[in-house]
């Protein structure tokens, strides 16, 4: 289904899997799961003046790795990553070429993106904003206090993803934290909300091109944590761990032959 | 200090008209100046303080300069992060506005006092304290910082000002004093906030003989220019609403530490003893804050 996109996508998670080896740095799995995602934002839907705030920003490698690909930036920063003096900081950066807002501690991305679509909404300019959240980042209070916001002010220029890997930092989310029933409760905050496989980048461009009239539009996409590499996928030890050479080798001739 | 604030803030929109102002369900008759002439640049975030700094954040990031009109401590600690990754990080132009400096809610208790508010935010890089003593200080600060927009912490005073019969329309830079009462010229009273009253009662008493300057304007990046106009001082008391740890005083201290200039500093300040100790302002200051006389 992702065919036309799958070179892109090999080499994006490419990217992820030899940058965190190199840096020697963390959230591989969640980095790996956002990757459809964003070529659904980046190929297609995002126009020049749209606002795409990644609010997950421990995810900044999968964020830096499709810049790369749109030549926001240059290989020679890419490599960069994980070295001293680098632009790009573990958590995404706004001082990145084409990064709208540093996040890094959860909760922020979205009460950001709700004044930016408020203030294009009052002012009747066409832009629209994206932000892609974490299920994680479901227990964060300002998440509820954004969407109570943004429903009583029928920001229907604000699209909200949420990359439902079902796996936070500590354990699936089932155990820390009962989140379901997710769709009913974001339904109840005012949002119309979409289901769809995080994975499929049409399906994905599909429900981000309906056009809404006075709700804030909820994207559920099920994702895979660690997704593409078979021994990565749904375990958080690779929310911490980075691939030691051998896993690498493995992970990338995974990659290779299944976005051929 | 608020209805001269919504006045001129009101004033300044009529021509620069990227102004919003957000609120979190406070501010009733005092707001609606502003929030009747501009209904579009108004906002009512609710009682939900962290969304109201993020969307803040949202705006200003979009060319136009918020101001979060709150009481101090909502504004405050209660959305700090949001203040010091989104706000000061991102270098924004969103002015907090705090009402109710000190003990100025009197009765309504610790929970609404503002005692550590200086502390928080002068921890910020990037963030201007406006701390105006009187009306003309308050109108010049905002003409400053609606022309030079940039994160920035207004702190008022809950009551109103007797209007002052000083000049108006006085230049404020960061940093730098303003004269209050001329007197000594080694010995001096510095006071942030409005406090200038105070100041003036010790020297009389107390501090006799000493001069009075305000400081409205400060933060992280003026110490320099502060350093540079009390230099030539020998003894210098400072003055605030605010506890010593964290506050305007030990800030003094901790630039001429810094510069290793050994000049004789007293700090003026509230006591943490106040905290649970219930009464008016009046009652709270005379007990916990400032002593006028020896």
């Amino acid at each position: 289904m992702n065919n036309k996109y799958n070179n892109i996508i090999k080499n994006i998670r490419s990217n992820i899997l030899n940058l965190t080896f190199q840096a020697k740095s963390s959230h591989i799995g969640s980095c790996l799961s956002i990757v459809e995602i964003l070529v659904a934002l980046y190929f297609g839907t995002l126009k020049k003046t749209d606002r795409f705030i990644l609010s997950k920003g421990h995810a900044a490698l999968a964020l830096y790795s499709i810049l790369f690909e749109k030549r926001f930036i240059s290989k020679k920063v890419l490599r960069s990553f994980g070295s001293n003096k680098t632009i790009l900081m573990n958590h995404v950066s706004s001082k990145v070429n084409g990064v709208e807002f540093s996040t890094g501690s959860l909760g922020h991305g979205l009460p950001v993106s709700v004044g930016k679509a408020l203030k294009f909404k009052i002012n009747k300019e066409k832009n629209k904003v994206y932000v892609l959240i974490s299920d994680g980042e479901i227990n964060e209070g300002t998440t509820w206090e954004s969407l109570l916001f943004a429903s009583h002010h029928k920001l229907d220029n604000l699209n909200i993803i949420i990359d439902y890997n079902k796996i936070q930092s500590m354990d699936f989310v089932s155990n820390v934290m009962k989140i379901e029933p997710l769709k009913q409760k974001f339904e109840a905050f005012g949002c119309k909300v979409y289901e769809v496989d995080g994975h499929s980048v049409m399906q994905i461009k599909k429900i981000l091109k309906k056009k809404l009239i006075n709700k804030p539009k909820v994207l559920i996409a099920n994702t895979i944590k660690g997704k593409g590499v078979s021994f990565m996928e749904n375990d958080n030890l690779w929310h911490y761990k980075n691939p030691d050479q051998n896993q690498l080798i493995k992970a990338l001739k995974e990659i290779k032959i299944k976005y051929a | 200090m608020r209805k001269i604030f919504i006045q001129e803030l009101t004033k300044i929109n009529n021509k620069k008209k990227n102004i919003y102002l957000v609120i979190n369900d406070l501010g009733y008759n005092v707001v609606e100046p502003f929030s009747n002439k501009f209904p579009k640049r108004f906002f009512n975030a609710g009682v939900s303080e962290q969304n109201m700094m993020g969307m803040s954040a949202g705006i200003a990031s979009e060319k136009c300069h918020t101001f979060v009109y709150s009481i101090a401590n909502f504004s405050t600690f209660r959305c700090a992060e949001q203040i010091r990754n989104d706000i000061d990080y991102h270098k924004l132009p969103v002015t907090i506005v705090s009402v109710g400096s000190g003990v100025g809610y009197g009765n309504l208790g610790y929970s609404h006092h503002a005692l550590q508010d200086l502390a928080l935010m002068r921890s910020f890089p990037n963030m201007l304290i406006l701390a105006p003593g009187n009306n003309n200080e308050l109108v010049s600060s905002l003409k400053y910082i609606t022309n030079n927009p940039q994160p920035s912490y207004l702190r008022l005073d809950k009551d109103e000002c007797i209007e002052s019969k000083r000049k108006k329309n006085i230049k404020i830079i960061p940093g730098k004093l303003i004269r209050i009462l001329n007197a000594s010229k080694k010995n001096v009273i510095i006071v942030t906030g409005k406090n200038q009253e105070i100041a003036i009662e010790m020297s009389k008493n107390k501090y006799k003989g000493y001069s009075v300057f305000s400081l409205p304007m400060w933060g992280m990046s003026t110490k320099k220019n502060f350093f540079y106009s009390i230099n030539k001082f020998k003894n210098i008391v400072t003055v605030e609403d605010h506890f010593q740890d964290g506050g305007f005083g030990s800030w003094v201290n901790e630039i001429l530490s810094f510069y290793k200039k050994k000049i004789n500093i007293t700090s003026e300040f509230i006591s943490a003893n106040s905290i649970y100790d219930v009464g008016s302002k009046i009652y709270l200051l005379k007990k916990y804050g400032p002593k006028l006389k020896k």
